[in-house]
């Protein structure tokens, strides 16, 4: 299975952890207080975000006005997007030796490109810049909770977002299930084949927070934290 | 049976696609442009629509790519996957209808010349060849080899000078954009030398005047046009006469120079087509 064929470890200084999962999976909440209790512990974090460029919004703005993406174009704009986003803000800190928390990475683009009908070998050769994570942890949750915390949120649900160009559903809540059902489906097959951890995301954030850290701590065995950074 | 290079395109299905797609390519100064232009009046004379396609030149990102370009923020990477995210807008929106709707698509580079400028600049072989699987095979790729001293000449002449870009200036080979010019022409070259062979590209001569470029440039596309459309045309005799000016003289190739006739042979060819 050529599909599994990963880019290799980072080398570098630093750590690269990474947090995947459906929307509403809590994962960014976990992401941001796993980032508050390694920098209380003296560490240096960074953290980044899957969110993309006032560029890459702006085209698929036009593109999607004009009705001219198709998957094989939104999926290189978004690795445009990553690539970019990569070499700025992931790349420097963890040559630097930063621990970095990424929301979201190459995943998600495997994920959502599969399910919009992208060849996987093909988007995973897009994609071999990236350097495999020190620890992926998937948040998985029922879709239903996925659904029942967006819209809990009162947060618009993007076309994208649900999925809309595929045409699964003219309903946009409708649309966002069937999607959200395909994304699961899809980490649930790369889970085994890229290591995941899977957190049982469906619990009390308490809960959830535990696994986390429990998981993160051999990171840190032997790491340096900031103080030995700048004196050593 | 068409194909792509290696991996499926999501929605493609290739039984619809009747014309066919032929590839020119060549460094800058090869004379690419001028070829076809001649090559599209050859062909719509004898009654195949052409519809002609170049690279950067999609609504979706080309203006993106130009703003990148200029402030040369990007890294080679992220260069590389912006051009094949236009290029496979043109394929998707230009390319692939035009071929159903059977027009002959020629395009003035493919993606060869974004694997070459991808490899040049530090992307594997490998990882070039396997973005860009998604792209059709063309019916025939013609490949324009000229030499350095050849391109060199005709930039100045047409120029006044060397382009950044075409010497490679951003990949810092060297100060000096001459010196930069002839090891970075030399990178691409030997990247075509080698896709000649990988892709079965047909090499012609350019170091040559565009008319005797164009004699063979026919020969090549000719046997692709069995259906009796591909034999001389007196008619044509015209336009295979040497451009007026500069060997690489643009203005050959533009719409304003090409003569009115294209327009009812390519409506015979439908008729035809329906009988």
């Amino acid at each position: 299975m050529t599909e599994t064929k990963r880019a290799p470890p980072h080398g570098q200084a630093g750590r690269l952890i990474v947090f995947e999962g459906l929307d509403g999976s809590g994962k960014s909440t976990q992401a941001r207080l796993l980032v508050k209790w390694l920098a209380a512990q003296g560490y240096r974090v960074f953290s980044t975000e899957w969110n993309s460029s006032d560029m890459v919004s702006e085209v698929i703005r036009r593109g999607k006005k004009k009705n001219l993406l198709t998957p094989t174009t939104f999926s290189l704009l978004h690795a445009v997007d990553f690539a970019d986003r990569f070499e700025r803000q992931i790349a420097p800190p963890l040559r630097a030796g930063y621990i970095v928390v990424c929301d979201r990475y190459a995943y998600t683009a495997f994920v959502r490109d599969a399910a919009r009908g992208c060849d996987p070998q093909w988007v995973r050769n897009l994609y071999s810049f990236a350097p495999l994570p020190d620890k992926v942890l998937y948040f998985r949750v029922p879709v239903s909770t996925s659904l029942h915390r967006k819209v809990l949120s009162r947060q618009k649900i993007s076309y994208y977002e649900a999925g809309m160009d595929l045409g699964l559903s003219d309903e946009v809540v409708d649309s966002y299930e069937r999607f959200q059902t395909r994304l699961k489906r899809e980490y649930d097959r790369l889970a085994p084949l890229d290591g995941f951890v899977t957190v049982r995301a469906d619990r009390p954030v308490e809960e959830v927070l535990r696994q986390v850290r429990q998981e993160i701590r051999p990171l840190l065995v032997g790491f340096p934290k900031a103080e030995a950074l700048v004196h050593a | 049976m068409r194909r792509t290079f290696g991996s499926p395109l999501p929605g493609f299905s290739s039984e619809h696609l009747r014309g066919h797609l032929i590839v020119l390519e060549g460094a800058d100064g090869s004379g690419r442009t001028t070829e076809v232009g001649l090559l599209r009046d050859w062909l719509e004379i004898r009654g195949h629509p052409v519809v002609d396609t170049g690279l950067r030149r999609s609504t979706l990102v080309g203006p993106e790519i130009d703003r990148a370009k200029q402030r040369h923020t990007l890294s080679a990477t992220t260069m590389a996957l912006f051009y094949a995210a236009d290029f496979a807008d043109q394929l998707e929106n230009k390319i692939l209808p035009s071929l159903a709707a059977g027009s002959t698509v020629l395009a003035d580079r493919y993606t060869y010349t974004l694997m070459a400028r991808a490899v040049v600049r530090g992307a594997s072989r490998e990882w070039a060849r396997r973005l860009y699987g998604f792209a059709l095979e063309p019916d025939l790729t013609v490949f324009l080899d000229a030499r350095p001293e050849i391109l060199l000449h005709r930039a100045i002449a047409r120029y006044g000078s060397l382009d950044y870009w075409e010497s490679g200036m951003d990949l810092s080979l060297s100060r000096d954009r001459f010196e930069s010019f002839f090891r970075y022409q030399d990178r691409l070259r030997s990247e075509f030398d080698w896709m000649a062979g990988e892709y079965a590209f047909r090499r012609i001569d350019a170091n040559r005047d565009p008319a005797a470029v164009h004699r063979e440039v026919i020969a090549s596309v000719a046997p692709i046009y069995l259906d009796g459309h591909g034999g001389e045309d007196p008619d044509a005799a015209t336009l295979r006469a040497p451009p007026a000016r500069s060997a690489d003289d643009a203005s050959v190739a533009s719409p304003t120079a090409r003569p009115p006739a294209p327009r009812a042979p390519a409506a015979r060819s439908r008729r035809r087509r329906r009988a």
